[in-house]
Protein backbone atom coordinates (compact mmCIF):
# COMPACT_ATOMS: atom_id res chain seq x y z
CA UNK A 1 0.00 0.00 0.00
CA UNK A 2 1.58 3.30 -1.03
CA UNK A 3 2.07 6.03 1.52
CA UNK A 4 0.00 9.14 1.00
CA UNK A 5 1.91 12.33 0.48
CA UNK A 6 2.79 13.86 3.81
CA UNK A 7 1.15 17.18 4.50
CA UNK A 8 3.11 19.73 6.41
CA UNK A 9 1.95 19.99 10.00
CA UNK A 10 2.86 23.66 9.92
CA UNK A 11 -0.49 24.43 8.37
CA UNK A 12 -2.27 23.60 11.62
CA UNK A 13 0.51 23.95 14.10
CA UNK A 14 0.30 27.74 13.92
CA UNK A 15 -3.15 27.57 15.54
CA UNK A 16 -3.28 26.25 19.07
CA UNK A 17 -6.51 24.44 19.95
CA UNK A 18 -8.85 26.51 22.11
CA UNK A 19 -8.71 23.91 24.88
CA UNK A 20 -5.06 24.81 25.42
CA UNK A 21 -5.68 28.52 25.93
CA UNK A 22 -5.60 27.88 29.69
CA UNK A 23 -2.13 27.33 31.21
CA UNK A 24 -1.00 23.87 32.40
CA UNK A 25 -1.69 24.64 36.08
CA UNK A 26 -5.10 26.05 35.23
CA UNK A 27 -5.92 22.87 33.31
CA UNK A 28 -4.81 20.68 36.23
CA UNK A 29 -6.98 22.73 38.62
CA UNK A 30 -9.98 22.75 36.26
CA UNK A 31 -9.75 19.00 35.62
CA UNK A 32 -9.34 18.17 39.30
CA UNK A 33 -12.28 20.37 40.28
CA UNK A 34 -14.45 18.93 37.50
CA UNK A 35 -13.81 15.40 38.74
CA UNK A 36 -14.44 16.37 42.38
CA UNK A 37 -17.67 18.08 41.37
CA UNK A 38 -18.79 15.00 39.45
CA UNK A 39 -18.21 12.94 42.59
CA UNK A 40 -20.31 15.36 44.66
CA UNK A 41 -23.08 15.16 42.10
CA UNK A 42 -23.01 11.37 42.25
CA UNK A 43 -23.33 11.51 46.04
CA UNK A 44 -26.28 13.87 45.69
CA UNK A 45 -28.02 11.29 43.51
CA UNK A 46 -27.25 8.44 45.88
CA UNK A 47 -27.84 9.36 49.53
CA UNK A 48 -28.02 5.71 50.45
CA UNK A 49 -24.36 5.30 49.61
CA UNK A 50 -23.31 7.83 52.24
CA UNK A 51 -25.62 6.33 54.84
CA UNK A 52 -24.38 2.79 54.30
CA UNK A 53 -20.76 3.90 54.31
CA UNK A 54 -21.30 5.77 57.57
CA UNK A 55 -22.53 2.69 59.40
CA UNK A 56 -19.15 1.02 59.63
CA UNK A 57 -17.32 3.74 61.63
CA UNK A 58 -20.33 4.06 63.91
CA UNK A 59 -20.24 0.32 64.60
CA UNK A 60 -16.59 0.59 65.55
CA UNK A 61 -17.29 3.58 67.72
CA UNK A 62 -20.38 2.34 69.54
CA UNK A 63 -19.85 -1.43 69.69
CA UNK A 64 -16.09 -1.93 69.75
CA UNK A 65 -15.54 1.41 71.53
CA UNK A 66 -18.14 0.76 74.22
CA UNK A 67 -16.99 -2.82 74.80
CA UNK A 68 -13.35 -1.82 75.19
CA UNK A 69 -14.28 1.16 77.40
CA UNK A 70 -15.96 -1.23 79.81
CA UNK A 71 -12.91 -3.46 80.12
CA UNK A 72 -10.85 -0.43 81.25
CA UNK A 73 -7.85 -2.25 79.77
CA UNK A 74 -6.29 0.92 78.40
CA UNK A 75 -4.94 3.74 80.51
CA UNK A 76 -5.92 6.95 78.81
CA UNK A 77 -6.09 9.36 81.74
CA UNK A 78 -9.31 11.33 81.74
CA UNK A 79 -9.93 10.66 78.07
CA UNK A 80 -12.90 8.44 77.30
CA UNK A 81 -11.95 5.49 75.05
CA UNK A 82 -14.59 6.37 72.45
CA UNK A 83 -13.10 9.86 72.14
CA UNK A 84 -9.68 8.23 71.77
CA UNK A 85 -11.06 5.84 69.16
CA UNK A 86 -12.97 8.44 67.08
CA UNK A 87 -9.94 9.80 65.13
CA UNK A 88 -8.85 6.21 64.49
CA UNK A 89 -12.16 5.10 63.00
CA UNK A 90 -12.43 8.37 61.07
CA UNK A 91 -9.05 7.70 59.42
CA UNK A 92 -9.83 4.02 58.94
CA UNK A 93 -13.17 4.69 57.25
CA UNK A 94 -11.53 7.25 54.94
CA UNK A 95 -8.76 4.78 54.14
CA UNK A 96 -11.36 2.12 53.26
CA UNK A 97 -13.01 4.55 50.83
CA UNK A 98 -9.67 5.52 49.34
CA UNK A 99 -8.29 2.01 48.93
CA UNK A 100 -11.44 0.62 47.36
CA UNK A 101 -11.51 3.60 45.00
CA UNK A 102 -9.09 1.52 42.94
CA UNK A 103 -11.97 -0.83 42.22
CA UNK A 104 -13.98 1.97 40.68
CA UNK A 105 -11.08 3.02 38.48
CA UNK A 106 -10.75 -0.55 37.20
CA UNK A 107 -14.48 -0.46 36.48
CA UNK A 108 -14.05 2.85 34.66
CA UNK A 109 -11.37 1.24 32.54
CA UNK A 110 -13.71 -1.66 31.78
CA UNK A 111 -16.59 0.57 30.71
CA UNK A 112 -14.51 2.96 28.60
CA UNK A 113 -14.55 6.07 30.82
CA UNK A 114 -10.82 5.97 31.39
CA UNK A 115 -10.06 5.77 27.66
CA UNK A 116 -12.28 8.80 27.12
CA UNK A 117 -10.52 10.78 29.83
CA UNK A 118 -7.10 9.85 28.47
CA UNK A 119 -8.07 11.15 25.04
CA UNK A 120 -8.93 14.60 26.46
CA UNK A 121 -6.39 17.36 27.15
CA UNK A 122 -6.44 16.44 30.87
CA UNK A 123 -2.95 15.68 32.16
CA UNK A 124 -2.25 12.41 33.94
CA UNK A 125 -1.61 14.36 37.13
CA UNK A 126 -5.00 15.92 36.74
CA UNK A 127 -6.68 12.55 36.30
CA UNK A 128 -4.94 11.10 39.37
CA UNK A 129 -5.60 14.22 41.45
CA UNK A 130 -9.20 14.31 40.24
CA UNK A 131 -9.77 10.70 41.26
CA UNK A 132 -8.11 11.39 44.63
CA UNK A 133 -10.33 14.46 45.04
CA UNK A 134 -13.33 12.23 44.40
CA UNK A 135 -12.27 9.93 47.27
CA UNK A 136 -11.69 13.01 49.45
CA UNK A 137 -15.23 14.27 48.80
CA UNK A 138 -16.69 10.97 50.01
CA UNK A 139 -14.34 10.82 53.01
CA UNK A 140 -15.16 14.41 53.91
CA UNK A 141 -18.91 13.82 53.93
CA UNK A 142 -18.43 10.71 56.05
CA UNK A 143 -16.14 12.54 58.50
CA UNK A 144 -18.62 15.41 58.88
CA UNK A 145 -21.37 12.92 59.71
CA UNK A 146 -19.10 11.28 62.29
CA UNK A 147 -18.34 14.66 63.87
CA UNK A 148 -22.07 15.36 64.10
CA UNK A 149 -22.60 12.01 65.84
CA UNK A 150 -19.74 12.77 68.27
CA UNK A 151 -21.37 16.11 69.11
CA UNK A 152 -24.89 14.69 69.44
CA UNK A 153 -23.80 11.86 71.75
CA UNK A 154 -21.54 14.13 73.78
CA UNK A 155 -18.46 12.02 73.20
CA UNK A 156 -15.73 14.01 74.87
CA UNK A 157 -13.53 15.30 72.08
CA UNK A 158 -11.94 18.73 72.37
CA UNK A 159 -13.99 21.01 70.16
CA UNK A 160 -12.26 23.95 68.52
CA UNK A 161 -12.61 25.49 65.08
CA UNK A 162 -8.91 25.11 64.26
CA UNK A 163 -8.93 21.55 65.59
CA UNK A 164 -11.87 20.56 63.38
CA UNK A 165 -10.49 22.33 60.32
CA UNK A 166 -7.05 20.82 60.88
CA UNK A 167 -8.66 17.40 61.28
CA UNK A 168 -10.45 17.72 57.97
CA UNK A 169 -7.29 18.92 56.20
CA UNK A 170 -5.24 16.03 57.60
CA UNK A 171 -7.99 13.60 56.63
CA UNK A 172 -8.09 14.96 53.07
CA UNK A 173 -4.34 14.64 52.60
CA UNK A 174 -4.31 11.13 54.06
CA UNK A 175 -7.29 10.05 51.95
CA UNK A 176 -5.73 11.48 48.79
CA UNK A 177 -2.50 9.61 49.57
CA UNK A 178 -4.27 6.27 50.06
CA UNK A 179 -6.38 6.89 46.95
CA UNK A 180 -3.17 7.38 44.94
CA UNK A 181 -1.82 4.18 46.49
CA UNK A 182 -5.00 2.45 45.40
CA UNK A 183 -4.61 3.70 41.81
CA UNK A 184 -1.03 2.43 41.84
CA UNK A 185 -2.34 -0.93 43.00
CA UNK A 186 -5.03 -0.88 40.28
CA UNK A 187 -2.31 -0.23 37.69
CA UNK A 188 -0.45 -3.33 38.86
CA UNK A 189 -3.38 -5.67 39.55
CA UNK A 190 -5.71 -4.60 36.68
CA UNK A 191 -8.52 -7.04 37.54
CA UNK A 192 -11.33 -6.34 39.98
CA UNK A 193 -11.45 -9.78 41.56
CA UNK A 194 -7.73 -9.80 42.29
CA UNK A 195 -7.84 -6.20 43.49
CA UNK A 196 -10.42 -7.10 46.16
CA UNK A 197 -8.14 -9.72 47.69
CA UNK A 198 -4.98 -7.65 47.55
CA UNK A 199 -6.83 -4.57 48.80
CA UNK A 200 -7.92 -6.47 51.92
CA UNK A 201 -4.43 -7.87 52.33
CA UNK A 202 -2.97 -4.37 52.43
CA UNK A 203 -5.73 -2.61 54.31
CA UNK A 204 -6.13 -4.82 57.35
CA UNK A 205 -2.42 -4.82 58.35
CA UNK A 206 -2.29 -1.05 57.78
CA UNK A 207 -5.25 -0.65 60.13
CA UNK A 208 -4.24 -3.04 62.91
CA UNK A 209 -0.55 -2.11 62.81
CA UNK A 210 -1.33 1.54 63.52
CA UNK A 211 -2.41 3.64 66.46
CA UNK A 212 -6.03 3.66 65.24
CA UNK A 213 -7.36 1.33 67.96
CA UNK A 214 -4.75 1.40 70.71
CA UNK A 215 -1.62 3.31 71.69
CA UNK A 216 1.74 2.27 70.29
CA UNK A 217 2.95 1.83 73.85
CA UNK A 218 0.98 -1.38 74.39
CA UNK A 219 2.29 -3.02 71.23
CA UNK A 220 5.13 -5.54 71.23
CA UNK A 221 8.39 -4.06 69.96
CA UNK A 222 8.20 -5.65 66.50
CA UNK A 223 4.65 -4.39 65.93
CA UNK A 224 5.60 -0.94 67.20
CA UNK A 225 8.43 -0.88 64.65
CA UNK A 226 5.94 -1.71 61.88
CA UNK A 227 3.49 0.92 63.15
CA UNK A 228 6.22 3.57 63.10
CA UNK A 229 6.66 3.17 59.33
CA UNK A 230 2.91 3.02 58.73
CA UNK A 231 1.60 6.36 57.40
CA UNK A 232 -1.81 5.67 58.92
CA UNK A 233 -0.20 5.89 62.38
CA UNK A 234 0.91 9.45 61.70
CA UNK A 235 -2.45 10.42 60.22
CA UNK A 236 -4.26 9.08 63.31
CA UNK A 237 -1.78 10.70 65.68
CA UNK A 238 -2.32 14.02 63.96
CA UNK A 239 -6.09 13.69 64.07
CA UNK A 240 -5.96 12.67 67.72
CA UNK A 241 -3.74 15.60 68.56
CA UNK A 242 -6.23 18.00 66.96
CA UNK A 243 -9.45 16.35 68.18
CA UNK A 244 -8.43 15.00 71.60
CA UNK A 245 -5.38 17.08 72.47
CA UNK A 246 -3.27 13.92 72.84
CA UNK A 247 -1.08 12.24 70.27
CA UNK A 248 1.70 9.74 69.90
CA UNK A 249 4.62 12.03 70.44
CA UNK A 250 2.66 15.25 70.44
CA UNK A 251 4.58 16.61 67.43
CA UNK A 252 1.84 17.67 65.06
CA UNK A 253 4.12 19.11 62.38
CA UNK A 254 5.90 15.77 62.09
CA UNK A 255 2.58 13.98 61.57
CA UNK A 256 1.62 16.45 58.85
CA UNK A 257 5.06 16.17 57.27
CA UNK A 258 4.91 12.37 57.08
CA UNK A 259 1.35 12.33 55.65
CA UNK A 260 2.11 15.07 53.09
CA UNK A 261 5.36 13.29 52.14
CA UNK A 262 3.47 10.01 51.72
CA UNK A 263 0.92 11.79 49.54
CA UNK A 264 3.64 13.37 47.37
CA UNK A 265 5.38 10.02 46.82
CA UNK A 266 2.12 8.22 46.03
CA UNK A 267 0.99 11.01 43.69
CA UNK A 268 4.22 10.84 41.68
CA UNK A 269 4.16 7.03 41.58
CA UNK A 270 0.48 6.86 40.63
CA UNK A 271 0.89 9.52 37.95
CA UNK A 272 3.71 7.47 36.41
CA UNK A 273 1.99 4.09 36.63
CA UNK A 274 -1.67 4.96 36.33
CA UNK A 275 -3.69 5.42 34.20
CA UNK A 276 -1.98 4.20 31.02
CA UNK A 277 -0.73 1.02 32.67
CA UNK A 278 -4.29 -0.01 33.38
CA UNK A 279 -5.43 0.10 29.74
CA UNK B 1 -8.27 16.68 -5.46
CA UNK B 2 -8.54 19.25 -2.67
CA UNK B 3 -5.40 21.17 -1.71
CA UNK B 4 -6.38 21.19 1.96
CA UNK B 5 -4.03 19.08 4.13
CA UNK B 6 -5.56 15.83 5.32
CA UNK B 7 -7.41 15.83 8.64
CA UNK B 8 -5.73 12.51 9.41
CA UNK B 9 -2.52 11.23 7.90
CA UNK B 10 -1.12 7.81 8.72
CA UNK B 11 2.23 6.96 7.21
CA UNK B 12 3.74 3.47 7.49
CA UNK B 13 2.39 3.02 11.02
CA UNK B 14 3.57 0.01 13.00
CA UNK B 15 2.39 -1.00 16.48
CA UNK B 16 3.98 -3.94 18.27
CA UNK B 17 3.13 -5.49 21.62
CA UNK B 18 6.31 -7.40 22.41
CA UNK B 19 6.80 -9.86 19.56
CA UNK B 20 3.25 -9.44 18.30
CA UNK B 21 2.71 -6.95 15.48
CA UNK B 22 -0.84 -5.61 15.89
CA UNK B 23 -0.52 -3.05 13.10
CA UNK B 24 2.00 -3.66 10.36
CA UNK B 25 2.93 -0.61 8.32
CA UNK B 26 -0.37 0.92 7.31
CA UNK B 27 -0.79 4.22 5.41
CA UNK B 28 -3.89 6.24 4.64
CA UNK B 29 -5.18 9.81 4.63
CA UNK B 30 -8.58 11.22 5.53
CA UNK B 31 -9.68 14.46 3.89
CA UNK B 32 -11.37 17.20 5.96
CA UNK B 33 -15.12 16.60 6.20
CA UNK B 34 -14.85 13.00 5.06
CA UNK B 35 -16.38 9.97 6.79
CA UNK B 36 -13.65 7.34 6.65
CA UNK B 37 -14.31 3.82 7.85
CA UNK B 38 -11.80 1.26 9.03
CA UNK B 39 -13.46 -2.02 8.20
CA UNK B 40 -12.31 -5.42 9.33
CA UNK B 41 -12.94 -8.33 11.67
CA UNK B 42 -12.13 -8.30 15.39
CA UNK B 43 -8.37 -8.40 15.85
CA UNK B 44 -7.67 -6.72 12.49
CA UNK B 45 -5.93 -3.77 14.20
CA UNK B 46 -8.71 -1.16 13.85
CA UNK B 47 -8.96 -0.32 17.54
CA UNK B 48 -5.16 -0.29 17.90
CA UNK B 49 -4.97 2.19 15.02
CA UNK B 50 -7.63 4.41 16.56
CA UNK B 51 -5.83 4.26 19.90
CA UNK B 52 -2.67 5.54 18.26
CA UNK B 53 -4.58 8.34 16.55
CA UNK B 54 -6.18 9.36 19.86
CA UNK B 55 -2.75 9.21 21.58
CA UNK B 56 -3.71 6.35 23.91
CA UNK B 57 -0.93 4.23 22.41
CA UNK B 58 2.48 5.22 21.08
CA UNK B 59 3.33 3.92 17.63
CA UNK B 60 6.36 1.63 17.41
CA UNK B 61 7.30 3.00 13.99
CA UNK B 62 5.97 5.38 11.36
CA UNK B 63 4.05 8.55 12.00
CA UNK B 64 0.54 9.85 12.28
CA UNK B 65 -0.82 13.38 12.13
CA UNK B 66 -4.26 14.39 13.34
CA UNK B 67 -5.53 17.89 12.55
CA UNK B 68 -1.95 18.65 11.54
CA UNK B 69 -0.46 17.64 14.89
CA UNK B 70 1.92 14.73 15.36
CA UNK B 71 0.49 12.10 17.73
CA UNK B 72 3.92 11.46 19.21
CA UNK B 73 5.46 14.91 19.57
CA UNK B 74 2.31 17.02 19.92
CA UNK B 75 -0.06 14.65 21.65
CA UNK B 76 -1.65 17.32 23.85
CA UNK B 77 -2.65 19.39 20.80
CA UNK B 78 -4.06 16.22 19.18
CA UNK B 79 -6.18 15.48 22.27
CA UNK B 80 -7.40 19.07 22.31
CA UNK B 81 -8.46 18.78 18.66
CA UNK B 82 -10.41 15.54 18.70
CA UNK B 83 -13.50 13.84 20.05
CA UNK B 84 -13.24 10.15 20.88
CA UNK B 85 -15.86 7.58 21.69
CA UNK B 86 -14.52 4.15 22.60
CA UNK B 87 -16.43 0.96 21.92
CA UNK B 88 -17.46 0.53 25.54
CA UNK B 89 -19.99 3.03 26.90
CA UNK B 90 -18.02 5.85 28.44
CA UNK B 91 -20.57 8.21 29.98
CA UNK B 92 -21.06 8.01 33.74
CA UNK B 93 -24.28 6.21 34.60
CA UNK B 94 -24.42 7.82 38.04
CA UNK B 95 -24.66 11.33 36.57
CA UNK B 96 -27.54 12.85 34.61
CA UNK B 97 -27.20 13.41 30.87
CA UNK B 98 -26.69 17.13 31.48
CA UNK B 99 -24.08 16.54 34.17
CA UNK B 100 -22.18 14.25 31.83
CA UNK B 101 -22.17 16.96 29.17
CA UNK B 102 -21.05 19.58 31.67
CA UNK B 103 -18.27 17.28 32.90
CA UNK B 104 -16.92 16.59 29.41
CA UNK B 105 -17.21 20.28 28.57
CA UNK B 106 -14.96 21.07 31.52
CA UNK B 107 -12.37 18.36 30.96
CA UNK B 108 -12.08 19.11 27.24
CA UNK B 109 -11.29 22.74 28.00
CA UNK B 110 -14.48 24.46 26.82
CA UNK B 111 -14.39 27.97 28.35
CA UNK B 112 -16.96 28.48 31.08
CA UNK B 113 -18.70 31.37 29.27
CA UNK B 114 -19.27 29.22 26.17
CA UNK B 115 -20.10 25.95 27.86
CA UNK B 116 -23.85 26.39 28.14
CA UNK B 117 -24.16 27.41 24.50
CA UNK B 118 -22.02 24.50 23.31
CA UNK B 119 -24.06 22.05 25.38
CA UNK B 120 -27.29 23.45 23.89
CA UNK B 121 -25.84 23.06 20.40
CA UNK B 122 -24.75 19.46 20.99
CA UNK B 123 -28.09 18.61 22.62
CA UNK B 124 -29.94 19.96 19.62
CA UNK B 125 -27.71 18.15 17.11
CA UNK B 126 -28.16 14.81 18.91
CA UNK B 127 -31.81 15.43 19.85
CA UNK B 128 -31.34 14.90 23.57
CA UNK B 129 -33.67 17.63 24.87
CA UNK B 130 -36.07 15.30 26.68
CA UNK B 131 -33.52 13.30 28.60
CA UNK B 132 -31.17 15.89 30.09
CA UNK B 133 -32.35 15.38 33.69
CA UNK B 134 -32.34 11.61 33.55
CA UNK B 135 -29.51 9.58 35.10
CA UNK B 136 -27.47 8.14 32.24
CA UNK B 137 -27.94 4.61 33.58
CA UNK B 138 -31.66 4.90 32.84
CA UNK B 139 -31.16 5.75 29.14
CA UNK B 140 -31.51 3.23 26.33
CA UNK B 141 -28.50 2.10 24.28
CA UNK B 142 -29.24 4.44 21.38
CA UNK B 143 -29.75 7.41 23.70
CA UNK B 144 -26.46 6.63 25.46
CA UNK B 145 -24.59 6.60 22.18
CA UNK B 146 -26.13 9.91 21.17
CA UNK B 147 -25.25 11.35 24.58
CA UNK B 148 -21.68 10.16 24.13
CA UNK B 149 -21.44 11.71 20.69
CA UNK B 150 -22.90 14.96 22.04
CA UNK B 151 -20.31 14.98 24.82
CA UNK B 152 -17.55 14.49 22.23
CA UNK B 153 -18.73 17.48 20.19
CA UNK B 154 -18.44 20.11 22.92
CA UNK B 155 -14.88 21.10 22.06
CA UNK B 156 -15.88 21.32 18.36
CA UNK B 157 -13.42 18.61 17.34
CA UNK B 158 -11.62 18.74 14.02
CA UNK B 159 -11.83 14.95 13.91
CA UNK B 160 -14.32 12.68 15.64
CA UNK B 161 -13.17 9.10 16.30
CA UNK B 162 -15.85 6.48 16.82
CA UNK B 163 -14.85 2.93 17.69
CA UNK B 164 -17.67 0.56 16.68
CA UNK B 165 -20.34 3.15 17.57
CA UNK B 166 -23.32 0.95 16.79
CA UNK B 167 -22.18 -2.31 18.34
CA UNK B 168 -24.90 -3.72 20.59
CA UNK B 169 -27.63 -1.43 19.22
CA UNK B 170 -30.88 -2.53 17.63
CA UNK B 171 -31.47 -1.48 13.99
CA UNK B 172 -33.66 1.51 14.91
CA UNK B 173 -31.13 2.91 17.37
CA UNK B 174 -28.37 2.26 14.84
CA UNK B 175 -30.24 4.20 12.16
CA UNK B 176 -30.85 7.06 14.60
CA UNK B 177 -27.16 7.30 15.49
CA UNK B 178 -26.16 7.45 11.81
CA UNK B 179 -28.88 9.96 11.05
CA UNK B 180 -27.53 12.26 13.77
CA UNK B 181 -23.94 11.78 12.56
CA UNK B 182 -25.04 12.75 9.04
CA UNK B 183 -26.70 15.88 10.47
CA UNK B 184 -23.51 16.71 12.35
CA UNK B 185 -21.46 16.35 9.22
CA UNK B 186 -23.82 18.53 7.25
CA UNK B 187 -24.01 21.14 9.97
CA UNK B 188 -20.37 21.33 11.09
CA UNK B 189 -18.38 19.52 8.41
CA UNK B 190 -16.71 17.39 11.06
CA UNK B 191 -14.29 14.75 9.83
CA UNK B 192 -15.30 11.34 11.13
CA UNK B 193 -13.11 8.27 11.42
CA UNK B 194 -15.13 5.23 12.37
CA UNK B 195 -14.25 1.59 12.90
CA UNK B 196 -16.80 -1.06 12.12
CA UNK B 197 -17.08 -4.70 11.23
CA UNK B 198 -20.59 -4.25 9.80
CA UNK B 199 -20.36 -4.36 6.01
CA UNK B 200 -23.75 -2.84 5.30
CA UNK B 201 -23.08 0.10 7.61
CA UNK B 202 -19.65 0.68 6.08
CA UNK B 203 -21.06 0.62 2.57
CA UNK B 204 -23.89 3.03 3.27
CA UNK B 205 -22.34 5.50 5.69
CA UNK B 206 -18.68 5.93 4.73
CA UNK B 207 -17.28 8.03 1.90
CA UNK B 208 -14.18 5.90 1.81
CA UNK B 209 -13.01 2.74 3.51
CA UNK B 210 -9.77 1.19 4.61
CA UNK B 211 -10.14 -2.59 4.79
CA UNK B 212 -7.95 -4.13 7.51
CA UNK B 213 -7.02 -7.71 8.19
CA UNK B 214 -4.37 -9.09 10.55
CA UNK B 215 -2.82 -5.69 11.11
CA UNK B 216 -2.52 -4.82 7.42
CA UNK B 217 -4.49 -2.33 5.34
CA UNK B 218 -5.35 -4.59 2.46
CA UNK B 219 -7.49 -2.24 0.39
CA UNK B 220 -8.84 1.30 0.42
CA UNK B 221 -11.25 3.40 -1.62
CA UNK B 222 -14.89 4.38 -1.89
CA UNK B 223 -17.26 1.44 -1.21
CA UNK B 224 -18.63 1.41 -4.78
CA UNK B 225 -15.12 1.69 -6.17
CA UNK B 226 -13.95 -1.33 -4.15
CA UNK B 227 -16.91 -3.41 -5.28
CA UNK B 228 -16.28 -2.46 -8.88
CA UNK B 229 -12.53 -2.98 -8.65
CA UNK B 230 -12.96 -6.55 -7.41
CA UNK B 231 -15.99 -7.23 -9.62
CA UNK B 232 -18.12 -8.40 -6.73
CA UNK B 233 -21.62 -7.64 -5.46
CA UNK B 234 -20.79 -6.55 -1.94
CA UNK B 235 -18.03 -5.53 0.45
CA UNK B 236 -18.35 -8.93 2.10
CA UNK B 237 -17.28 -10.45 -1.21
CA UNK B 238 -14.48 -7.91 -1.58
CA UNK B 239 -13.09 -9.10 1.75
CA UNK B 240 -13.52 -12.73 0.71
CA UNK B 241 -11.81 -12.14 -2.63
CA UNK B 242 -8.76 -10.54 -1.03
CA UNK B 243 -8.35 -12.78 2.04
CA UNK B 244 -9.91 -16.01 0.85
CA UNK B 245 -12.32 -16.12 3.80
CA UNK B 246 -15.45 -14.39 5.03
CA UNK B 247 -15.18 -11.61 7.59
CA UNK B 248 -17.44 -13.48 10.03
CA UNK B 249 -15.31 -16.64 9.90
CA UNK B 250 -12.48 -14.51 11.21
CA UNK B 251 -14.71 -13.17 13.97
CA UNK B 252 -15.60 -16.69 15.04
CA UNK B 253 -11.89 -17.36 15.53
CA UNK B 254 -11.60 -14.30 17.72
CA UNK B 255 -14.63 -14.97 19.84
CA UNK B 256 -12.80 -17.63 21.80
CA UNK B 257 -10.75 -14.95 23.57
CA UNK B 258 -12.02 -14.46 27.11
CA UNK B 259 -11.20 -10.75 27.16
CA UNK B 260 -13.21 -10.17 23.97
CA UNK B 261 -16.19 -12.10 25.24
CA UNK B 262 -16.14 -10.22 28.54
CA UNK B 263 -15.79 -6.88 26.79
CA UNK B 264 -18.67 -7.64 24.42
CA UNK B 265 -20.89 -8.76 27.28
CA UNK B 266 -20.10 -5.63 29.26
CA UNK B 267 -21.05 -3.42 26.32
CA UNK B 268 -24.20 -5.41 25.66
CA UNK B 269 -25.17 -5.22 29.35
CA UNK B 270 -24.62 -1.46 29.44
CA UNK B 271 -26.59 -0.92 26.28
CA UNK B 272 -29.46 -3.01 27.57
Amino acid sequence: MSAPSAASPAASADRSPQALSMGPLGRVAEGTLAMAQAEMRKLRHDHLDIITRSVQPLLWLFIFGTALSNTRALTLGKLEYRAYLAPGVMAQAAMFIAIFFGLSVIWERDVGQLQRLLATPLSRTSIVLGKAAGACVRALVQALLLLVVLAVFGIGVRWSLTGVLGTLVMLMVGTAAFACMSMLLAAVVKERERFMGIGQLIMMPLFFASSALYPLAIMPAWLRAVARVNPLTYEVQGLRQMLDGVGGRGVLWLDFLVVIGFFAVMLVAATRAYPKAIL
Amino acid sequence: MSAAPPAVLVDDLVVRFGEFEAVGGISFAVAPGEVFGLLGPNGAGKTTTIRVLTTLLEPSEGRALVAGFDVRSDSLAVRASIGYIPQAISVDGALTAYENLDFYGRVTGVPRRERRERIDEAVETMELEDMLDRLARTLSGGMLRRLEIASALLNRPAVLFLDEPTVGLDPNARAMVWERLAALREHAGTTILVTTHLMEEAERQCDRLGVMDQGRLIEQGAPAELIERHRTDSLEDVFRTITGRAIHETEDDEEGRLSDVRAQRRVARRLG
